[in-house]
């Protein structure tokens, strides 16, 4: 990763002087975009996707029913507090700075499970994009289960060394609370406290914006996608001067009034200087059961580069190469080993910590040519079909839905699942979703939701790779269908494919294009059969309608000419509804 | 109404049309609720494919085909309006003995709600099934036609009734001065006196209409002139089957020399129209011949130069009725002429004779066609 940073004539010695270690804390200072930080707006939201992804994955682990509450409150015009609380197991008072002031720390890179956070960059980075743009510390509570009391820190990084500096260190009798509020964000109930749990608060130079990529929407699809969730959410923003506002609002997007300083709406709030204004929503858990705990496997041979084959080679506690690919791989029996090692010319006894670089070379090509078993898949953790429902029903208003969870797939060795979810929305009740727009593709990861570079990604392609017009939708040439319609897809695997370490975009793996298309295919079928149902019914009660509209006219004809009573002319009524309905509105 | 008059095709009274109504509607209504199936109208097929040229007769008969409206959700609402038009019919037309025209039709449907005509074709198309499903022309259901029957000048005096009183008034359409007697929407009840005319001359156009009454031709040539602008009116066809009828005159036609003038005007003129085929007994024209201007007459008068070529739709039109028509069928005199034409390639108006000075036509072609005594049947 040392980069030169050389002059024009120099010598070799001169050079030398000027080359030195760069720790990677510097280098993501200078690279921040790559960690999803380059805008204040959006790292306004990677640091809320950050903590919550660590929330979750904590509470998930602990076997607790995650309840989190995400707080923004703009404490300058370009300056955020974020603060993000959950019921989770806590930390000990040890681990807290290594986790919150040091990169690439945490429990989830070296092994292969299927977790949110992955790299045990994101949390720490937050911090730090906040200490470089407020100088401000990372303040940090956290009661584990049976503590006499919560530990309070303030940490910062030290960039140079990628190590934590402790600012303060106290003991708190503090519980992590959460304040329930109703729809119209009116505080619901008593607050709920929790007898264990973190809460982390980062202030940063940010920008709070509505619309597709914002916390707002984050945060809806986080409640989507994690039916056991329950979220509370709420935003504290400045209104400028002069200008009046109103208070307590609702975020939910369809009757949200966030940008209310553009309202010039007089009210009792209308005072000179600065107001704040508070909205809240309360996201509830559609269901209490947890997602399964998933598995950690050991890697697969074919989803292994040939460098770190050879890192795993050194470090391996086998005596034998053989021995080593049995045991540090998953899928390796010991014939097989033995035939890696055959067909790659190498001694199934030589010692694996003395194999030369061609001979790694040459058991790589062997690893890629022997037939092995797929990984084991159950190592996954779906959503689940009904959990897909549950969380788009309690927050879309549509008409139809329906999931797909594929079975397991394996990709270049690491296994993965595709699950599909589809709504077909009222559109005059979903704010944004129309029969002329395009869909509404909501993008998941390990239930991360992803919202930026749609474009860029798998999971859009596959939607638009789908022919959406055989199932009732039109579609441009090479784009998203149009209609009403939102579309989760979820990606679950031990490990994602993502673009880049900004976690934004999957990549386009001919297996996971394929199990995409398949998926969708499926609720692509389910929506063509429920549109064909619904057009029929559509249509049957137009022509109910319109036979009723014109057969008591031919009912007072035949009265007026045969000079019948009311009740022949009834008779006649009741007598062709019955005839005309049976024959032309089966459904 | 008219009184029977030798000859003429039935004439059914207001009673039994309007009986006719009621049976009709009681078949529908015992479908819906005694027999419990969709309920049906049958109408002849109105259509050159559904006539025979019944030559004995002179007109074009109809044949069996006939068209079933079974109610249907296509149908309601066109079921409906019927049953609406039949019970107006009834009960304000015959029951009322009142009359309406076309439009009125349309008009009155507007108090009818959602069961409302929205343009006036779709009552005029209704009028045409009532009329062919009941077998009684319209006029004598009390519909009366807005366009007006055709001009009348020449030794004939009309006897009609003063709607009033009843008495009679007698016109002397030698006495009208420069206009013309407009024959009425209903003729059943005229009487005829046609003195020394020798035949009824009918003619196409206004203006060479207007030339030979301005000549007074009809005194020289002993002849009632009628002036029919275009295909001839129901009522005027009939004026014309009555008046000829009556008084045992033979009947000339002549038209401008083009497949319109032979196969639309002069054709329905003497034995109906395929539209009309369910009626045509009442109005047609057997006795009728054509005096011109054919295309032998092009040549024959010298009129090459005063000709105009074919449109597509003449071509059109006269090959269909060549192919389709049963009276060009029947008869070779007309397929040599429409052949001749088509060979000719051109067509000739009645004015053309204007060529050989503004009277040639009076003074010369008329007398001499008359002369020869030879016409296309």
């Amino acid at each position: 990763m040392a980069k030169r940073n050389g002059g024009a004539p120099a010598t070799a010695e001169s050079m030398a002087s000027k080359q030195r270690e760069i720790a990677v804390s510097e280098f993501f200072l200078k690279n921040r975009h790559l960690l999803g930080f380059d805008s204040p707006r959006r790292a306004l939201l990677t640091a809320v996707k950050e903590a919550v992804d660590n929330s979750l994955d904590a509470c998930e682990e602990a076997g607790v029913l995650p309840e989190i509450a995400v707080e923004l409150e703009q404490i300058a015009e370009t300056r955020f507090r974020v603060t993000v609380t959950d019921n989770g197991p806590g930390i000990v008072r040890n681990q807290i700075p290594k986790i919150f002031a040091k990169l690439l720390y945490g429990s989830k890179f070296h092994r292969l499970r299927m977790s949110r956070g992955q790299q045990g960059i994101g949390i720490s980075a937050a911090g730090m994009y906040g200490q470089l743009t407020t100088g401000s510390a990372t303040r940090i509570l956290s009661r584990i289960k049976h503590a006499k009391c919560a530990h309070a820190l303030a940490v910062q990084i030290d960039t140079r060394q990628n190590k934590p500096a402790i600012l303060s260190d106290t003991e708190q009798d503090w519980f992590p609370t959460f304040q329930p509020v109703n729809a119209e964000g009116q505080p619901d109930g008593e607050p709920q406290p929790s007898k264990h749990g973190t809460s982390v608060s980062i202030e940063m130079e940010a920008a709070y914006q509505r619309g597709k990529q914002s916390v707002d929407e984050f945060v809806k699809q986080c409640a989507i996608v994690n039916p056991h969730l329950t979220l509370h959410y709420s935003l504290k923003l400045q209104s400028k001067p002069e200008t009046g506002n109103r208070g307590g609002g609702n975020l939910k997007p369809e009757t949200g009034n966030l940008k209310a300083e553009a309202e010039p709406k007089p009210s009792e709030f209308q005072v000179s200087g600065l107001k704040s204004q508070v909205s809240a929503v309360t996201y509830h858990r559609a269901v209490k059961a947890m997602p399964k705990i998933p598995d950690e496997i050991l890697p697969h041979p074919h989803g292994v580069e040939l460098g770190m084959l050879m890192q795993m080679l050194k470090d391996t506690e086998s005596r034998t190469v053989r021995s080593a690919l049995a045991g540090d791989f998953s899928r390796v029996s010991a014939q097989a080993a033995l035939d890696i090692c055959t067909r790659a010319g190498i001694e199934p006894k030589t010692n694996p910590t003395r194999i030369a670089h061609h001979e790694s070379e040459a058991l790589y090509k062997a690893i890629q040519e022997t037939k092995l078993m797929r990984p084991p898949t159950d190592c996954l953790s779906p959503i689940g079909e009904a959990q897909i429902l549950a969380g788009l029903q309690k927050e879309l208003k549509a008409d139809f839905f329906t999931a797909v969870t594929r079975e397991p797939a394996v990709y270049r060795g690491n296994p993965f699942q595709i699950e599909i979810g589809l709504a077909y929305a009222r559109p005059q009740e979903n704010e944004g979703l129309g029969s002329e727009e395009p869909v509404r593709v909501m993008r998941f990861a390990n239930r991360v939701p992803l919202l930026y570079q749609p474009g860029a990604c798998a999971m859009t392609k596959g939607v638009i790779g789908v022919n959406w017009k055989s199932y009732g939708l039109s579609q441009p040439k090479d784009a998203l269908p149009l209609g009403p319609v939102v579309i989760l897809v979820h990606m679950a695997s031990v490990w994602v494919p993502f673009t880049s370490e900004s976690k934004d975009a999957i990549a386009g793996y001919g297996e996971i294009i394929d199990e995409l298309t398949l998926g969708l295919q499926e609720c692509g079928r389910r929506l063509s059969v429920f549109l064909h149902k619904r057009h029929r019914e559509l249509e049957a009660a137009r022509k109910r309608s319109y036979i009723e509209l014109y057969i008591p006219h031919l009912a007072l004809g035949l009265k007026d000419i045969l000079k019948l009573n009311n009740k022949e002319e009834d008779k006649i009524v009741g007598n062709l509804k019955k005839m005309l309905e049976k024959t032309h509105l089966d459904l | 109404m008219a009184k029977a008059i030798p000859n003429a095709p039935e004439v059914i009274s207001k009673k039994a049309a309007a009986n006719k109504i009621v049976t009709v509607a009681g078949e529908i209504h015992e479908d819906i609720v005694k027999k419990h199936r969709k309920p049906e109208m049958v109408f002849p097929i109105r259509s050159l494919q559904n006539v025979r040229y019944d030559v004995k007769r002179g007109h074009f008969e109809i044949l069996g085909k006939t068209a079933t409206r079974t109610l249907s959700y296509n149908t309601v609402k066109t079921f409906a309006q019927s049953m609406r038009l039949l019970a107006t019919t009834k009960n304000d037309l015959l029951d009322k003995d009142d009359i309406a025209g076309k439009r009125e039709v349309y008009y009155n449907s507007k108090s009818w709600g959602e069961c409302r005509f929205d343009e006036q074709p779709e009552s005029d198309t209704l009028l045409d099934d009532i009329e062919a499903m009941l077998a009684i022309n319209r006029e004598q259901l009390g519909y009366i036609p807005e366009e007006r029957g055709g001009d009348v000048t020449g030794p004939l005096v009309v006897v009609d009734q003063d709607p009033g009183t009843g008495k009679d008034i007698r016109i002397d359409c030698t006495k009208l001065g420069t206009g013309a007697w407009s024959i009425p929407s209903r003729v059943e009840h005229l009487r005829f006196d046609a003195g020394k005319a020798r035949f009824i001359l009918v003619i196409e156009t206004a203006s060479l209409f207007q030339r030979l009454v301005h000549h007074r031709y009809y005194e020289k040539a002993h002849c009632i002139l009628i002036s029919m602008s275009g295909v001839p009116t129901r009522a005027c066809r009939r004026f014309i089957r009555r008046l000829a009828d009556d008084q045992k005159l033979p009947v000339l036609a002549f038209t401008d020399g083009d497949p319109y003038g032979y196969c639309n005007i002069y054709r329905t003129l003497k034995v109906g129209s395929g539209q009309a085929a369910h009626i045509n007994r009442f109005f047609c024209v057997p006795q009728a011949h054509y005096l011109g201007v054919t295309p032998q007459d092009i040549a024959d008068y010298d009129l090459e130069d005063a000709t105009h070529p074919l449109e597509e739709a003449d071509i059109k039109r006269a090959k269909d009725a060549l192919k389709n028509d049963p009276f060009i069928q029947h008869h070779k005199e007309w397929q040599q002429a429409l052949e001749h034409m088509l060979k000719l390639g051109v067509r000739v108006e009645q004015q053309a004779f204007a060529k050989h000075g503004l009277n040639f036509v009076l003074d010369t072609y008329l007398p001499d066609k008359l002369k020869k005594n030879k016409f296309l049947p």
